[in-house]
């Protein structure tokens, strides 16, 4: 008997009772589902995390200064040295504070940091329109400033920021470039701040000397190496651990990833438990199908089945049941993920590979799971078989 | 008057079931012949051992002492896949309940046999409406068991065992469960084939039914009492 006879004959058998089949499959048929929408859910999360960390910039470390004893900074000159540690390719010194910013009868209180032209490679920032701070500026203290899109959003309105004046804690600032929009990282809106020269901000902020630096590393091999050097020119200078924080930044990265995958694992586990009940429930009702056949096993072997015949009836079926169930579960979990991503901030990314790999779990499981009433049936004694009623 | 060899040769076939600690013996050293062509009705009351012996004729179970040979072939000898194979070549099987598949339409009942075998689909399909016209039921051959009379379903079981072209049908009480008039018809039915060539063993406890046949065997407590012979 060939492959094809048995499937029409599993199928004809599955829908002569569409209720108690359905509702075999209906454990499949959500483990399926969960497994898909959840790992999707976790991957969409991780993904996310990843983009974030990007955003912030490639081969970046972070050297926070919080001070020990009579030097609390840098001083940016200081600071400016670190560009000659080996492996590192441009340091970005960053002086940063609150500032209220004001335009008209409009004022907001935004983060503003004072940056070199380094800072647009570093940390990944553009301007959409005008220009970037230049060493000139710099160096004669311009009163220039670029602004994120929220804050000219609250500022301007939708009147173009560029060549307007915006006063900052009471002093006059021109604003020469509109910042492209970069989305929120962990930390805070990246388009809410102003960018001013480093040289403007220590007079702006009151605050002598440089307490950030932001350190791009040639590549991430060089990274270990630049961040080892870097730590030994800090301790160096400050005599204390404590004084100093440098963050790399694919640490991090590296991290929050195994937090997401760790939570694709869970989730999926989880997911997988009860893919594995719906195999039980598939074990189950099979068991109970061959008893109730045992007429009908009987009567197939008097006119000649042999118990190859019977075992792949039975397996098949199951396996029908199994491959049934997961493919409206592929069905329902793709929805449900799509569903999750459109009316809920969670993002959502599906891959191919976890709607295959629950598939055929789900056609594995009605294999197992089938092996077991399969075999019984195809062992019937035709003579027993045909006794029972 | 018998050819060379005989169809069926059982010799000093015994069988027991286990019942606890108990032995029960239901079939005691029956020897028995049955040739080609023959129309054999096997007789006894219930207990007396006719429906192992069918059982054991069909292939359904392997004697536990003796000797049986179906077409020359030692029937104890063979694997449990290869029994199966020998009764979907050379036994049809017609059963007191007919064991129709319910679920299944008349014609695809039939051709059910012929699945097994590894018929291709369109010689199993010719086949089986074939054995549904001679039992005169081509007209229902898309209605299920539930839909046919019990005679009409006994037809159809009869198709379904004479689709394969069996050397042998064995009926076991064909027409147990049928009213007079029906009986009578599958009996007339089931003489006709004997009459196109079929070997016919009948298994009956109905003295008027087994009265149709050419050679009675009155079986008793295991032991063959009567073997009527060959009818001339």
């Amino acid at each position: 008997m060939n492959i094809t006879q048995s499937l029409k004959m599993a199928v004809k058998s599955i829908m002569s009772n569409k209720l108690r089949s359905f509702l075999t499959m209906l454990g499949i048929i959500i483990g399926v589902a969960a497994v898909i929408a959840l790992v999707s859910v976790g991957q969409g999360a991780a993904s996310n995390i990843t983009t974030q960390m990007q955003g912030l910039g490639t081969n970046l470390l972070t050297v926070n200064i919080s001070g020990r004893g009579v030097a609390t900074s840098l001083s940016y000159e200081e600071s400016l040295t670190y560009a000659a540690v080996p492996g590192v390719k441009e340091v970005s010194p960053v002086i940063s504070g609150q500032v209220t910013a004001k335009n008209g009868t409009d004022n907001v209180t935004v983060q503003t940091e004072g940056i070199t032209p380094e800072y647009e490679t570093v940390r990944d920032y553009h301007v959409q329109a005008g220009r970037f701070i230049l060493p000139i500026d710099i160096e004669y203290r311009q009163r220039i400033a670029l602004i994120g899109t929220g804050t000219a959003q609250d500022l301007f309105g939708t009147s173009n920021p560029v060549g307007q004046s915006v006063l900052l804690n009471g002093q006059r600032f021109t604003i020469v470039g509109l910042l492209a929009s970069k989305g929120s990282s962990l930390q805070s809106s990246n388009d809410d701040k102003i960018l001013i020269p480093i040289s403007t901000a220590e007079r702006l902020l009151k605050s002598k000397g440089v307490r950030s630096i932001y350190i791009q590393a040639q590549s991430t091999d060089t990274m270990d190496s630049a961040m080892n050097l870097i730590k030994a020119k800090l301790l160096n200078k400050f005599g204390s651990e404590d004084a100093y924080t440098v963050f790399n930044q694919q640490d991090m990265l590296d991290t929050a990833s195994s937090i997401s995958n760790t939570l694709s694992i869970a989730l999926g586990g989880i997911a997988g438990i009860s893919l594995f009940v719906g195999g039980i429930g598939i074990m189950n009702i099979m068991l109970v199908s061959v008893n109730e056949r045992t007429r009908e096993i009987g009567i197939r072997k008097a006119i000649g089945a042999k118990r190859r015949d019977i075992l792949t009836q039975f397996l098949i079926e199951s396996v029908t049941l199994g491959a049934l169930g997961g493919l409206i579960g592929v069905g329902i979990g793709f929805g449900a993920s799509k569903l999750v991503g459109k009316f809920t901030s969670l993002s959502v990314s599906t891959s191919w590979n976890i709607v295959l790999l629950a598939f055929c779990f789900s056609l594995a499981i009605g294999v197992i799971f089938g092996i077991v009433p399969a075999n019984k049936a195809a062992k019937l004694k035709p003579i027993d078989a045909l006794r029972t009623d | 008057m018998s050819s060379p060899q005989p169809l069926i040769q059982i010799s000093g076939l015994s069988h027991w079931y286990k019942m606890g600690d108990e032995e029960l013996r239901v079939l005691k050293d029956v020897s028995l012949h049955i040739h080609h062509g023959e129309f054999v009705a096997i007789i006894g009351p219930s207990g007396s051992g006719k429906s192992t012996l069918m059982n054991m004729i069909g292939c359904l179970d392997v004697p536990n002492e003796g000797s049986y040979r179906l077409d020359g072939q030692e029937v104890r000898e063979l694997s449990d896949n290869r029994l199966s194979a020998i009764r979907n070549e050379k036994l049809g099987f017609i059963f007191q309940q007919f064991n129709l598949l319910s679920k299944l339409t008349a014609l695809e009942n039939v051709e059910l046999p012929l699945i097994y075998r590894g018929l291709p689909h369109k010689e199993r399909r010719m086949l089986a409406e074939q054995s549904l016209e001679r039992v005169g039921l081509s007209s229902r051959k898309l209605h299920r068991p539930s839909e046919l009379s019990g005679g009409q379903q006994q037809r159809v079981a009869i198709a379904r065992a004479i689709a394969g072209k069996p050397s042998i049908l064995l009926a076991d009480e064909p027409t147990g469960a049928l009213d007079t008039n029906t009986g009578k018809e599958i009996i007339q039915l089931i003489r006709e084939l004997n009459e196109q060539g079929h070997t016919i063993i009948l298994i009956t406890h109905d003295l008027t039914v087994a009265s149709q046949a050419d050679r009675i065997i009155h079986i008793q407590d295991g032991v063959i009492a009567i073997d009527g012979g060959a009818r001339v």
